[in-house]
Parts: structure tokens; C-alpha cells; sequence
């Protein structure tokens, strides 16, 4: 793996919770490495397993739900 | 302020004061005079023409006097209403007859200097009048060994607020005022003109400034580059607000000194910056320490203009110019009609002063509710454009939030990066996308380049997504084609030390945003019919308050109590820290709930079940052993908390020790003891299990002390303390108990008493914080301050999906913005379920979630989210979907299709809460989620990836 190498992931937030959450990371300017590309949903129940098969396909280098 | 500038039922007046006050309560007739503002308010565009041309520079006082405004100005630029004024004290031409550059250069000819201008007297007829002057900030210049006036680098807690922000003189980059360097070592002072007699009159607390300091110490280090050290010279820290001693806990990890000494002269540094000298305890000796910059957190008082004001109108004070009010009617003044909120009242944080705003809301309107909705005006807004069939034409608008994006986003590069991005047709930057005029200009945009998607990059859209859909119904296009990219809180916050990777960020962030804003459909509105009825869980003062505000206004109220009688806690209290006798209180408002027409008791009673939602909530109560079906359209949690049983200090193994109530319970009957008494502070409180503080405890020892010394002059009585906490002008009472001669001792909690028995001898040892040496103590009474816990509330959390934080206290919906509204819509908490609180803000709390509550029950009509799950014509019946729906919202039906019965799910809005489980779950794209559909979410994902 090349040294440099920067991992794409595709996060998918609950609304109420992780979304909430990284709103609050915000607040409190906690730094965190900005590889994480964000979904909002209403839910992380709302996340079709497809969309996270697709997420992979489509060249992530990794998915993330948190809820 | 944005919300309040846009309401229709609220008028502002500005430049306006209170001339004379005639009638009574329901019937005031206000005479109001009005400045002239010399622009025309219809006219002015606040394009800041004028400004920019006016000659003459004014210390502007929004930013302390540290900048300059001209006498053309606005007073900062979130100003609501957002017009501009001239301030004739300094205009040019007002005071010396010639000029009129602005008059020149305004391009809408607002600027009127030609008509006589002369005060407009104004009378307005109203019910009931609310005060909220506010405070004004102490000014430090009578003590002059800090040499406030002296030496530049020493500045107000206000002073350095604006130093560190966006819109401050230094764009929010931390500067030193003397010569511009960036400041490395910073001192904090606290208890200026707070908690002092001698110089300043004011021997309250002012409550907040412990909070403030420890806030600007921290976020000092966002503004600064490298290392920064701070420190903060305290009496005693005072974090008794919900969550702020974990953020004290916090600030210690963090490396800010605290040091418990009060600087005693400030001398210049021949070097820059100042020299304190101070008695450092610790050592035994005194401290000349160099800092870059000293803040003095100076105290809140009432202004000189608000004394004026509470004597036209009639208000009585008291003796530090705060509103006189009781305990049991924290807003309402002496004269009846009119109420007071905010730091008029009392010195409050944000907090509290949005409770007690909504509690002089509630107030104001128990006393109109007969007049209720004769005069409110309807939102209209412009029909609707039908866009459904056209192609998307996206309009992005990126915000700059002052420095707060733009400090680390390179906004200019992603404004032209969205122009690049498919169906986007307009594009630009703003400062602030949320101020009102950029409302305007969004409004003027969609019309101009016939917008019909609109992305806003800015914060996130958990706040500010309701406003913008404003702005588009406002447009004509339907609310729904709205989506936000959050580049600020999980984007230029969080990433602000990598900018360049913030902004690429940034771009996937707004392609993502216009990917899924192509795909976004114009939704239905949906309401609810609102069952104008309530439920009170708790039958304490909070639970009693809160049930008889909304049945005065005429609501039906069903108030449950747990236990066989009403009264909760307070059964076991005297007297409020003021004073007041509690148990006639008590009785009447007990009286007045059990006769009331519109309140139905149930007591032994709790709550099995819940179905619905806000407007329509269905539940079983299990009254005395009987199930009953209850219905109601908002519910407020009183359940309170409890007093924590202690196993330490000998609690329960020596009949000497008490708990608080309990000694509560023994003063009562009067007692006395040569070896006197001692009180333990903090017992279960600010501990690693319990970090919190209790809030209450430090005031009570006090009322306890003092009863204790009036009673036995000669009995000796300690408290040992860790930090008194006598906030606000129960400060008083800590003076008071030191006038008698109760003694203080301060311990740590890494060295904490101990208490054992020698012989028959209960024992307390403790080492005194000046000698540093062990004392013993042999009393005839301990008594414990113990914490305040929360009662068990899991049920009522599971039944409600509501939230507690960790430490089981219920969780508002925003602390400082929705104080009294739970998570859940249609739910508000009061009273110590929340947090440790006294009668009197326990009471506020009540009545402001009476005022949140009658938002909801006023009217007998609630507009719905539209974000909902909808069927597609792919469901083919097979009902996975309905045993996954956690909310019971999805049914299966039969339909007719060419004479066959097939069947299909159905779902019920009102219970639907577009989770979107069924989405996840429905294995052939039969059910989506408006505004979050397979399609749509696909759509980002596979912008999220565009460029891998």
C-alpha cells in the first residue's frame, strides 16, 4: 500500500444521532481526517444493504454507518 | 432574530422608548417615542452605500470601541431589521449643516434628511407588557490597581469576546491590542464587579462569568497558531449550569492553570503585554508572573436606562437593581400586567433566559387567553409553481459564515467549482447566507435566473434547513427542493488545520448536494388535527405549575401522579432561599389543581403505554390498579429526582449523620449541641460517577447555617466546601453565614474529609486550606449536601423514544435554543427531571413549557414534515416491510386489479416518522422516503465517488 495512500469512505449518518454527532465535533472543533464523504438519512436503518454493495463497486475504499 | 424580523404577528419598533404607561392589566395604553432613523425603512436596500461613503468614523460600540463604524451604519451584520440609520449625535450634517455624501450616494434615494425631523410619538394598546432590557457590562475603570484604563493589553470579558470573533476588529484572528502581536500567555480575573462591596455595590453573583472565562480560554486556542498557555485567577468556580462542570473537568485536562487567588496589582512589562503579582497560596509567597494579556471578567449589572424605564413603568427593584419578584412567580412583577425576563430579573446564562423568555410569553398570555388569536395575522405565501416536469435549474449560494468557512474553505474556488457541476445555473458566494437580506437576495435569484432547486453550503441543515425552505415558499417554489451541504461543522471546524483538503472536501460536499438536489420531487404538505388536550407526567410543583397554566387557558388536563398525593419534593422543604414559606404555596396550588374544571388528577397512577404522535398521543394509564385510555396532543415530563443516599461518611451507621432533607426535617423542631455542627458540600456530586453539581446544595447549607447560628449564637458551625456556589444574589446568604461566623473550609477532592468515630465521638478530620494542617472537628450534627439524582426514567424514554444524558437527566432538544422541548415533537420537560434546580427556576421552567406547549394546542390544525415513506407501484404485497416498521405506521390492504384481489401495504402518515426501514428492508424498490429515496441517496453515493 502506497505511503500517501488516502482512503475514500462513504458514511452514511443517522439524522438524530452520528449526523448530530458530527455537527457536535464541529462545535467542539475536534479534528478528524477528512477522508469521510457523508449521507445524511433519516435513519441508518434506511441504508439498503445495495447501496452499500454499490458504495464498494463504485471504488470506496470503505463504508461506514453509524446510527 | 431572523425568525423574530420575519413573524408576522410580532412589529418592531426601533429607536423607541417608553414615554408613560396608563391603564391596567389587559388594558395598557403604552405612549412610545420614536426616534428618527433619517432612512426611509421601504426605500433602504442595505447595500452599505452610505456607510461606505460617510466621512466621519465613530467608535463603534458593538465592537467594545476596539473598531470604528461610521454615522452611517447598522450595528452589525445580522442587524434585524436589516436597514440602515444615521446616528445624529455624530452625522455631519445634522450637527454642522453640510455633507449629505450619503444622500448623494444612496441608489434608492432611502435617506431622508429634507422632512423635519422630529421624535414620533407613538401609543399602542395592549393586555400585557413584557420587560427584557438586559444588562450592561461592569466597567472595570474604578479599581485602578488592574489599570484597565492604563494599559491597552488589559481588556473586558466583552472586549475579548469581540477580539475573538469573526465580525470583531480583527476578523477573529487574536491579537494584542497594545502592538498587534498574537498573544501566547493570557490571564483571566473573575469576580470583577461581581461578589464585591467595596468598590463596586454589587455583591451578587453574576453567574455567568465563570462559564464565559473557561469558554474563552478554551477557544482562545482556535484563534491563535501554535502553543498558548491561560489561566484563570477564581474565588470559587462556579459551573452549576446542565453539562458545565464536565466542561470545567474538560478545560483542566486541557491545561488551562486555574489559580485560586485573586491578582492583587497589574503592572506594565517593560517587554509588552503586563506583570500580575498575585499570593500564590500553594507556595506561601507572592507571584510577579508576566502575561501577554489580562481579561477581567467583569460582572453583569442593570443599566442606568433600565432603572429609568422600571420607574415609568412602576417596578419596584431591589437593592441591586434587579427586578423584586417571588419564587413562585419568578417573572411577575408588582405591577400586575407587566412581566420582566433575562438578566433584569436576575444574572442569568443563555439558557435560562430563553426559559424564562417563554415563561413571560406564557405568563403574559394565561392572563390574555380570553383575547386569544383576535389579532394574529395568517403566513401567506405566493402559489406554488408546478416545476415537476422541468428540467433541474440549480442555484447554489455557499456560504462564507464571517471567517467561519471562508477561514479554512476557499469559498471563491468552490463557488466557481459549482458553476462547473450538471444542471446548475447560478452560483455565489455570500457572507452570511442565513441574514436576512441574503433571504432576500435567494428570493430575488430563483425569480431571476428561474431557479428550481435551490443548494445552500454552509452549516448544517439540522438548524438552518427550516429557514431557507422558508425562503423558497417564500419564492413560490415548493419547500422540498432545498438541500444543504454542511461545510462548516463537518467540514471547516473540524478540518481547519487542512485547508487545502477542506476545500476539495468541500466540492464532493456541493456535488454530492446539486446530485441529489437534480433528483429532489416537490412534496405534499401534510397536517394533523390537533387534539387540544395535554398530559402532565409528575405531580410536583413543576408538574402542578405547568397542568394550571395550561388550564387557565381553557386546555383539558390530565395530571398523573406516581405516588397517593401531590406535592413531590417540596413536601420536604421550609422555605425558598428568599425566605418564602413553602408549605401555603404548596397547599394552594394543591387546592387550585384538585378544584380545577380543566384538570383530571389521576394519582397512584402510571403510563403503560403510548401510540401516536404530537397532536394525537394515545396512551394506557394504570390508575390505582385500573387501565384507563387516555388521549392528548402534547405531553410535559415532571417526573423530578431524588435525593442521593450516600455510603460514605458514616451515612446510616451513626444516627448524627444526616442527609440534607432529613436535617431539614430535624431544624425544624429546633435543636442545639455545644459541639455544633458541620456540612460536608458536594457529597455524590462533581465525582468521576456523578460529575455534575448538584446546584442547589451550596444555597441550602447556607439557609441551614444561618438558621442554625440565629438560633445558637454560640454553636460552632463548619461547612466544608470545595467551591461555594451561591450564584446570583443568593450570594447574600454566603456573606450573611460569614457575617455570623460560620466557618469555611476548603478541601479537594483528592484530599477529602474523613469522618470515623473516636469512643463515643463522631469525629471529622479535614486539612485546613491556610494552615495546611489537619483540624479536628467533633460535632453533635454532620451533615451531608447530597446530589441531586435523577429518578428512573427508562420506561417513560422507551414509551416516548425520547433521550437522558449520562447522567440520566433528561435531554432537551438544544440547550440553549429549545430549552424546555424534548427530542421528541410535542413533548417539553420541567422541573428537576432536567436538572438540579430551586423552586423559582423550577416554576420558570413549568411555565415556559406551558408557553412551548400552547404553540401546539392553540390551534386545532399542525402541519406536518412531509418527510414521509410513500408505496411505488413495485409493492407486490409481500409484507416484509410491516414487521420492520418500529412506529406501526405500514398495514396490509386488499385491492381490486382486473377482478384480482391483490394486496399492498398502506402507510398512516401521522404515525410514519420516514425512518426508512421499510426502504431498507423492501427488496423491491416498493416503498422510498420522500427526499431520501434509493434513487436519490444512490445518486450521492455515486457523486461521493466521482472522482476515485
Amino acid at each position: 500500500m502506497a505511503e500517501n495512500f488516502e482512503p475514500v469512505i462513504v458514511g452514511f449518518l443517522c439524522n438524530w444521532c452520528a449526523y448530530a454527532g458530527a455537527d457536535l465535533a464541529g462545535v467542539s472543533r475536534l479534528q478528524y481526517p477528512p477522508n469521510m464523504r457523508a449521507i445524511r438519512v433519516m435513519c441508518s436503518g434506511m441504508v439498503h444493504p445495495n447501496l452499500v454493495v454499490e458504495a464498494l463497486e463504485k471504488g470506496a475504499d470503505g463504508v461506514i454507518i453509524m446510527g | 432574530m431572523v425568525e423574530c424580523g420575519r413573524h408576522l404577528n410580532i412589529e418592531l419598533l426601533t429607536l423607541s422608548e417608553v414615554e408613560k404607561i396608563e391603564g391596567s392589566e389587559g388594558n395598557f395604553t403604552v405612549t412610545i417615542r420614536q426616534k428618527p432613523r433619517y432612512v426611509d425603512m421601504d426605500k433602504c436596500i442595505a447595500c452599505g452605500l452610505c456607510a461606505e461613503k460617510c466621512p466621519k468614523k465613530v467608535p463603534d460600540e458593538y465592537n467594545e470601541g476596539l473598531s470604528v463604524r461610521k454615522a452611517a451604519y447598522i450595528k452589525y451584520g445580522q442587524t434585524v431589521p436589516l436597514k440602515y440609520a444615521i446616528d445624529p449625535d455624530h452625522c455631519i450634517f445634522i450637527q454642522k449643516g453640510k455633507c449629505r455624501a450619503c444622500e448623494k450616494f444612496c441608489p434608492t434615494g432611502a435617506i431622508d434628511f429634507n422632512k423635519e425631523h422630529k421624535d414620533e410619538i407613538i401609543q399602542v394598546n395592549v393586555g400585557s407588557v413584557i420587560v427584557a432590557p438586559g444588562f450592561k457590562a461592569f466597567d472595570p475603570s474604578v479599581f485602578d490597581h488592574y489599570a484597565y484604563t492604563q494599559f491597552k493589553d488589559v481588556v473586558t470579558g466583552l472586549e475579548y469576546e469581540r477580539l475573538l470573533s469573526a465580525s470583531g476588529p480583527y476578523m477573529g484572528h487574536l491579537k494584542r491590542p497594545s502592538d498587534g502581536k498574537e498573544p501566547k500567555k493570557i490571564a483571566w480575573l473573575q469576580c470583577v464587579g461581581s461578589r464585591n462591596i467595596n468598590r463596586a455595590d454589587n455583591g451578587y453573583c453574576s453567574s455567568v462569568c465563570c462559564m464565559y472565562a473557561i469558554k474563552q480560554a478554551l477557544v482562545t486556542a482556535e484563534h491563535t497558531t501554535g502553543d498558548v498557555e491561560q489561566a484563570i485567577f477564581y474565588m470559587d468556580i462556579r459551573t452549576h449550569g446542565k453539562e458545565f462542570e464536565a466542561y470545567y473537568e474538560q478545560a483542566k485536562e486541557k491545561g488551562i492553570r486555574f489559580i485560586q487567588s485573586r491578582i492583587h496589582t497589574v503592572y506594565p512589562n517593560p517587554e509588552g503585554g503586563i506583570i500580575v503579582e498575585y499570593y500564590d497560596a500553594e507556595k506561601g509567597q507572592r507571584v510577579l508572573e508576566p502575561y501577554d494579556m489580562l481579561v477581567l471578567s467583569v460582572g453583569l449589572e442593570t443599566d442606568k436606562s433600565a432603572i429609568e424605564l422600571a420607574n415609568t413603568l412602576g417596578i419596584k427593584l431591589n437593592k441591586y437593581n434587579f427586578v423584586e419578584t417571588s419564587s413562585f412567580n419568578p417573572v411577575a412583577t408588582n405591577v400586575p400586567g407587566i412581566y420582566a425576563s433575562g438578566c433584569f430579573q436576575a444574572p442569568k446564562d443563555i439558557p435560562q433566559s430563553v426559559t424564562e423568555a417563554s415563561s413571560a410569553a406564557a405568563a403574559a398570555s394565561i392572563a390574555l387567553s380570553k383575547a386569544r388569536g383576535t389579532l394574529t395575522k395568517e403566513k401567506t405565501f405566493p402559489p406554488e409553481k408546478d416545476v415537476a416536469a422541468e428540467e433541474p435549474r440549480i442555484g447554489v449560494f455557499v456560504c462564507s459564515c464571517g471567517i467561519n468557512i471562508a477561514g479554512t474553505v476557499d469559498v471563491k474556488e468552490l463557488t466557481e467549482y459549482a458553476k462547473t457541476l450538471p444542471n446548475v445555473v447560478f452560483a455565489e458566494n455570500n457572507l452570511f447566507t442565513c441574514s436576512q437580506d441574503t433571504q432576500v437576495l435567494i428570493a430575488e435569484k430563483i425569480k431571476e435566473h428561474n431557479l428550481n432547486r435551490v443548494v445552500v453550503a454552509a452549516c448544517t441543515p439540522r438548524t438552518h434547513e427550516p429557514m431557507f425552505r422558508e425562503t423558497l415558499k417564500n419564492a413560490g417554489l415548493n419547500e422540498y427542493l432545498f438541500e444543504m451541504a454542511n461545510i462548516r461543522n463537518q467540514n471547516s471546524w473540524v478540518h481547519s488545520k487542512e485547508p487545502e483538503k477542506a476545500t476539495a472536501k468541500a466540492k464532493d460536499q456541493v456535488r454530492m448536494a446539486v446530485a441529489k438536489a437534480a433528483m429532489l420531487q416537490p412534496l405534499e404538505h401534510l397536517s394533523v388535527q390537533v387534539n387540544q388536550s395535554a398530559l402532565v407526567i409528575g405531580g410536583g410543583i413543576s408538574g402542578m405549575t405547568t397542568a394550571l397554566g395550561l388550564a387557565d387557558q381553557g386546555y383539558e388536563t390530565i395530571l398523573l401522579e406516581k405516588s397517593d398525593k401531590l406535592g413531590g419534593n417540596a413536601w420536604n422543604l421550609r422555605r425558598t432561599w428568599r425566605g418564602e414559606e413553602i408549605k401555603p404555596f404548596l397547599e394552594q396550588l394543591i387546592a387550585r389543581v384538585e378544584n380545577h374544571p380543566n384538570i383530571k388528577v389521576f394519582k397512584n397512577a402510571s403510563i403503560k403505554t403510548s401510540k401516536g404522535a404530537v397532536g394525537d398521543f394515545v396512551s394506557e394509564v394504570d390508575v390505582n390498579g385500573e387501565i384507563k385510555t387516555i388521549k392528548y396532543g402534547i405531553a410535559v415530563v415532571c417526573t423530578g429526582a431524588k435525593e442521593y443516599k450516600p455510603n460514605e461518611y458514616l451515612y446510616g451507621e451513626d444516627e448524627r449523620v444526616f442527609t440534607h432533607l432529613e436535617f431539614e426535617e430535624k431544624l425544624q423542631n429546633g435543636i442545639s449541641g455545644k459541639q455544633g455542627a458541620v456540612f460536608i458540600q458536594c457529597v455524590g456530586s462533581r465525582e468521576p460517577e456523578r460529575p455534575y453539581c448538584s446546584r442547589l446544595c451550596c444555597t441550602h447549607t447556607m439557609q441551614s447555617a444561618i438558621e442554625l447560628k440565629k438560633t445558637n449564637p454560640e454553636m460552632p458551625v463548619y461547612v466544608l466546601y470545595r467551591d461555594i456556589r451561591t450564584y446570583g444574589e443568593r450570594e447574600d446568604l454566603y456573606k450573611e453565614a460569614r457575617e455570623l461566623g460560620v466557618i469555611f473550609i476548603r478541601y479537594t477532592r483528592e484530599n477529602k474529609p474523613k469522618v470515623f468515630k473516636d469512643g463515643n465521638d463522631l469525629v471529622v478530620q479535614v486539612q485546613d486550606h491556610i494552615l495546611k494542617q489537619d483540624v479536628e472537628i467533633r460535632p453533635d450534627y454532620l451533615v451531608l449536601a447530597t446530589a441531586i439524582v435523577p429518578h428512573d426514567n427508562k420506561e417513560l424514554v422507551e414509551l416516548y423514544k425520547c433521550s437522558v444524558n449520562n447522567e440520566g437527566f433528561l435531554q432537551e432538544a438544544h440547550a440553549k435554543l429549545r430549552p424546555v422541548d424534548l427530542t421528541v415533537d410535542g413533548m417539553f420537560l420541567a422541573g428537576l427531571c432536567h436538572y438540579p434546580k430551586p423552586i423559582d427556576e423550577a416554576v420558570a421552567q413549568a411555565q415556559a413549557a406551558v408557553s412551548r406547549a400552547s404553540t401546539i394546542l392553540s390551534k386545532s390544525v399542525m402541519p406536518l414534515d412531509s418527510i414521509k415513506s410513500y408505496v411505488t407501484e413495485n409493492c407486490d404485497g409481500c409484507a416484509l416491510c410491516v414487521d420492520t416498521c418500529p412506529y406501526g405506521a405500514i398495514t396490509l390492504v386488499n385491492y381490486d386489479k382486473d377482478g384480482q384481489t391483490l394486496q399492498k401495504i398502506e402507510i398512516n402518515k401521522a404515525l410514519c416518522k420516514g425512518c426508512g426501514v421499510c426502504e431498507a428492508t423492501c427488496p423491491k424498490k416498493g416503498v422510498f422516503v420522500h427526499g431520501f429515496t434509493n434513487e436519490q441517496l444512490r445518486a450521492q453515493v455515486a457523486a461521493a465517488l466521482e472522482i476515485v
